[in-house]
């Protein structure tokens, strides 16, 4: 391994504070243009630029102590050269122009490799793009102790009440910038916080989670608390008998089956056939309580306000009263289909094409307590776990619960159950939703955050029942 | 780089850290895919970095950083002593671990061919021919081929004096067909899914595949899957394929012997384990027949799991997990190995990354074979199914109740492979599947399979694993749950 020299032109500060800080927009603009002025000089006919550049910590807990608490700060530049019809990118993290330009001519073997594309276009100009704020300087200014506080409060609350507590407490800022010889330029700055706990008791357990770009949205302290209240709720789980069982699903439970939808609106996953909307478009195929939009804008929302390609992203409803509307279209995939971008491609080149990454249900008057009292015999959810699809076009989804699950009679949660397993089509789930809570930002674990309610759901299918 | 560990180690033994360990890592990777006959991605990355552990107050700090220069690394590792001195404001007790020797070494792992050496035309040729072998069966919608090569070279010094650089060359690849008819879709993919097989191997993997000679056979078992039968619901006989075996050693076995997740320090995301510390030495996992080792050592093949050392400079072992169907052994690190009366760590801990802190981790945990030839095993089966190549995975957070299903099956009746079945799937409990295993083939029909993209860990880490495994019957299964009461 050859030694990085010291004294290699660099485009980024030799040294900072391990702090946190992020690079200025001006810097970043710096490395944009050194890459852009390199290219010109390579041979590259057009050429595109990436910048990210992350700084997170995340202090993690188990048995009511801290045992792992880290920091990273990154920064990598993915570049994208076209050269006769041909286009390939290549990322490094190094920025000294020894190495962007070394990564520039990578990038230019791998494009001369391959056979032309006839369906490349053109990189996009200049673009104008709605300001979002999703950058908040309490989250940005929390330090290790900050967390460290925080996590020896929820564990002294676990030792307290007899629980044991095991969790994260994450913090950290991020931001990206995108440039191309066309003169187009993107940046976006953001901070995200997330506060995680699961409390065990005995044998039982339950679990809260709320993450925010702020992190005065959310009091760890009181997510902590209703993760033990839950969790002496599920002691001496008692078994039933699968089968279909009226649901009422939290948040959390309905955003990682949802999440599990947002690929099948890409107009790429149409055409390659592997869509559950195949044949699908414009007809009834979810119950008319049901509108489904991708919203960057959202103000429970999170994310850029541009895709990959530089395009601005563009609300889009995808479904209105249980009927696909409409679809999401990256640049190629908008030409092929005779439509307009919606600025949802993933970075070039890709075989995916495009994916809503910013869905919002639309939601209910309900509350998780109205659907309990509304309900003479079903099952509350409070998470669900390691969830796969089992048939892509029925959307047939299996998993299991977890961490909190209980039956529902006579209106009042009477006691904690044994864990479900579940098979079970989401296009039908979809159909069956009785009740529906406010939309609001929901966290769990299998799919990326979406506005989500709670929902009530009648005959959800459940196969197996586990041992605890 | 072994000035920046060094620099690293220092600062951390004046700001007071009493160990430390550092990892520079530099990684190599390229990535290629076709779609109906198109190139898709076509990229290549490097990243290289450092990252530093310290125990200070008998607590954890860790921090990374990409800035190698002098200041950056001692910058790091001064937060890294800070983040530390957090730690332990929430600390129970301090952190011990078992002794270990201090190692000065270098090793690399095996490969014939560099892939990074062979031309990319030629490699986009072979993805494109194969391509083109499965677009041209009638049915077929859409063609997926791909091939994955990573290159990394690690670093590590430790406190302790250990100098331990690694290189490993990982290669992958993989195609797949598709076909959407009749309100079905139906898949095949080859030699597994998840874009293939994956090994400590260079381009002679890729040779060895084999990939166009396989694409027209999976394309038209793609095809023909929509007017198969579907798999019956009913207990019965299974046997499963070498692959699908593999991923249920890994879901099964190999997580569940976690001891960081056993302990609980993994319970808010990947979830615990059943096997408590007393079950250690006195729980029947599986039937007799059954012998399951973690294997790291290249002795074992280069599977995903192969190395000299792990991230935590302790050399690789073979353990046994499984002995005559017994539970004898969990994956250990130095931090845990004294919980359940181990002198030494089994040398488990991996990271993804110079931005990851090293977690246990799955290294190569194999089914070692049985006695018996597939023909044979056929033969002597009345009724059952043989379910191959894997199409869905779960299993609960305690790793007792699984379902798995599988892109195809086959018949079999009065021992021989009978019609096709579309939609297998079979489902169970950890222990009662593995002791209704009664027979398991030899070692010509032994593969160590490599599964690329295991997730555990906060920040999540992906890390590939290595599963030895042949063709296995089980007996009085569930099969056809996933598909039932639709």
């Amino acid at each position: 391994m050859k030694r990085r020299s010291q004294r290699r032109a660099t485009v980024a500060p030799a040294f900072r504070p391990p702090s946190s800080a992020l690079l200025t927009e001006r810097e970043l603009r710096r490395i944009i243009d050194t890459v852009l002025r390199l290219a010109k000089t390579t041979g590259a006919a057009e050429t595109e630029v990436h910048v990210d550049e992350i700084s997170d910590a995340l202090t993690r807990f188990a048995n009511n102590a801290i045992h792992q608490n880290v920091a990273e700060h990154g920064l990598t530049v993915s570049i994208r050269t076209v050269v006769d019809g041909r286009t390939a990118r290549a990322t490094t993290n190094r920025v000294d122009e020894d190495s962007l330009r070394a990564t520039i001519e990578a990038s230019l073997s791998l494009a001369h490799s391959q056979p032309k594309d006839p369906r490349l276009l053109p990189l996009p100009g200049r673009q104008r793009y709605r300001k979002v704020n999703r950058f908040a300087k309490p989250t940005a200014a929390l330090t290790p102790e900050d967390r460290a506080r925080a996590v020896r409060r929820a564990c002294d609350l676990a030792i307290k009440n007899g629980q044991v507590a095991a969790g994260i407490f994450s913090s950290g800022q991020n931001q990206m910038a995108m440039g191309n010889s066309s003169d187009l330029f993107a940046s976006y700055r953001g901070t995200h916080a997330e506060f995680s706990i699961t409390m065990q008791e005995g044998s039982a357990a339950s679990w809260a989670k709320a993450n925010s770009a702020n992190i005065r949205d959310f009091d760890p302290q009181k997510l902590a608390a209703r993760a033990s209240e839950k969790a002496h709720l599920a002691t001496n789980a008692r078994e039933l008998a699968p089968g279909r069982y009226t649901v009422i699903l939290e948040p959390a439970a309905v955003l990682d089956l949802v999440g599990f939808l947002f690929y099948d609106f890409a107009a790429t996953a149409l055409e390659d056939k592997r869509s559950c909307l195949n044949d699908r478009m414009g007809t009834q195929l979810f119950g008319k309580n049901i509108s489904i939009s991708d919203d960057v804008y959202h103000s429970f929302q999170l994310g850029a306000p541009f895709d990959g390609e530089g395009l601005p992203r563009q609300r889009v409803l995808l479904v209105d009263r249980g009927v696909p509307k409409n679809l999401v279209y990256a640049r190629n995939a908008a030409k092929r289909a005779r439509k307009q971008p919606t600025g949802h491609g993933f970075a070039l080149p890709n075989e995916y094409g495009e994916a809503p990454m910013n869905l919002v249900f639309s939601g209910g008057d309900s509350s998780l307590e109205k659907m309990i009292a509304s309900t003479d015999r079903g099952l509350l959810v409070t998470r669900l776990w390691y969830i796969r699809e089992v048939d892509p076009y029925e959307k047939v989804m299996t998993g299991m619960t977890r961490d909190g699950f209980f039956l529902v009679e006579n209106g009042r949660v009477t006691s904690a159950i044994r864990n479900f397993r579940f098979n079970q089509s989401l296009i039908e789930m979809l159909r069956n939703v009785e009740l529906l809570g406010p939309a609001v930002h929901a966290t769990g674990e299998e799919a990326f955050e979406m506005v989500v309610p709670a929902m009530k759901v009648r005959d959800f299918h459940f196969s197996e029942v586990t041992k605890f | 780089m072994w000035d920046l560990c060094t620099n690293s180690l220092d600062t951390a033994k004046l700001r007071g850290a009493s160990y430390a360990d550092v990892r520079v890592m530099h990684l190599r990777q390229r990535d290629l895919t076709t779609k109906n006959g198109q190139v898709g991605t076509l990229a290549q990355s490097e990243s290289i970095g450092l990252g530093i552990r310290v125990l200070v107050n008998g607590a954890w700090g860790f921090s990374s950083t990409d800035r190698l220069t002098r200041d950056g690394v001692a910058a790091c590792a001064a937060q890294a002593v800070s983040i530390a001195k957090a730690s332990a404001l929430a600390k129970r007790s301090d952190v011990v671990m078992a002794a270990e020797d201090a190692y000065v070494d270098s090793w690399q792992g095996p490969f014939r061919k560099d892939p990074f050496e062979i031309p990319l035309e030629t490699q986009l040729e072979l993805l494109l021919a194969a391509d083109t072998a499965m677009r041209g069966v009638k049915g077929v919608t859409l063609t997926e081929t791909g091939m994955q090569f990573r290159k990394i070279d690690s670093w590590f010094a430790s406190s302790i004096g250990s100098r331990i650089h690694q290189r490993k060359v990982i290669s992958g690849c993989g195609i797949a067909a598709t076909s959407f008819q009749s309100e079905e879709i139906q898949k095949r993919s080859y030699p597994n899914s998840f874009g293939g097989q994956h090994a400590l191997q260079g381009y002679e993997l890729v040779d060895s595949l084999e990939l166009s000679k396989h694409a027209p056979r999976i394309a038209e078992e793609a095809a023909a899957l929509h007017s198969a039968a579907q798999c019956p619901e009913k207990t019965g006989t299974v046997i499963l394929g070498a692959s699908q075996l593999g991923l249920q050693i890994h879901e099964s076995i190999g997580h569940p012997i976690e001891l960081d997740r056993v302990l609980g320090q993994e319970a808010n995301f990947a979830g615990t384990s059943f096997l408590t510390l007393d079950k250690l030495n006195n729980l029947r996992y599986a039937s007799d027949i059954v012998n399951v080792v973690a294997d790291a050592r290249l002795d074992h093949g280069p599977g995903l799991g192969t190395f000299a050392y792990d991230d935590e400079g302790v050399p690789a072992q073979c353990t046994d997990i499984i002995k005559d169907g017994e539970f004898r052994g969990y994956l250990s690190n130095r931090e845990t190995a004294h919980l359940v009366g181990l002198q030494r760590s089994s040398g488990t801990m991996r990271t993804e990354s110079w931005n990851r802190l090293p977690i246990i981790r799955m290294t190569n945990i194999s089914l070692l074979p049985g006695p018996w030839s597939f023909h044979d095993l056929i033969a002597d089966t009345d009724d059952g199914i043989l379910m191959e190549t894997n199409r869905s995975w779960s299993i609960d957070d305690r790793r007792y109740q699984f379902q798995f299903s599988t892109e195809i099956g086959w018949e079999i009746k009065g021992g021989k492979k009978g019609r096709m079945l579309k939609n297998p799937s079979y489902s169970g409990i950890t222990t009662e599947f593995w002791n209704s295993c009664d027979a398991i083939c030899s070692f010509d029909q032994w593969t160590l399979w490599g599964t690329p993209n295991c997730g555990k860990g906060q920040p999540m880490q992906t890390m590939g694993t290595g599963h030895g495994a042949s063709p296995a019957r089980f007996r009085n299964v569930r099969i056809g749950t996933a598909f039932s009461n639709q």
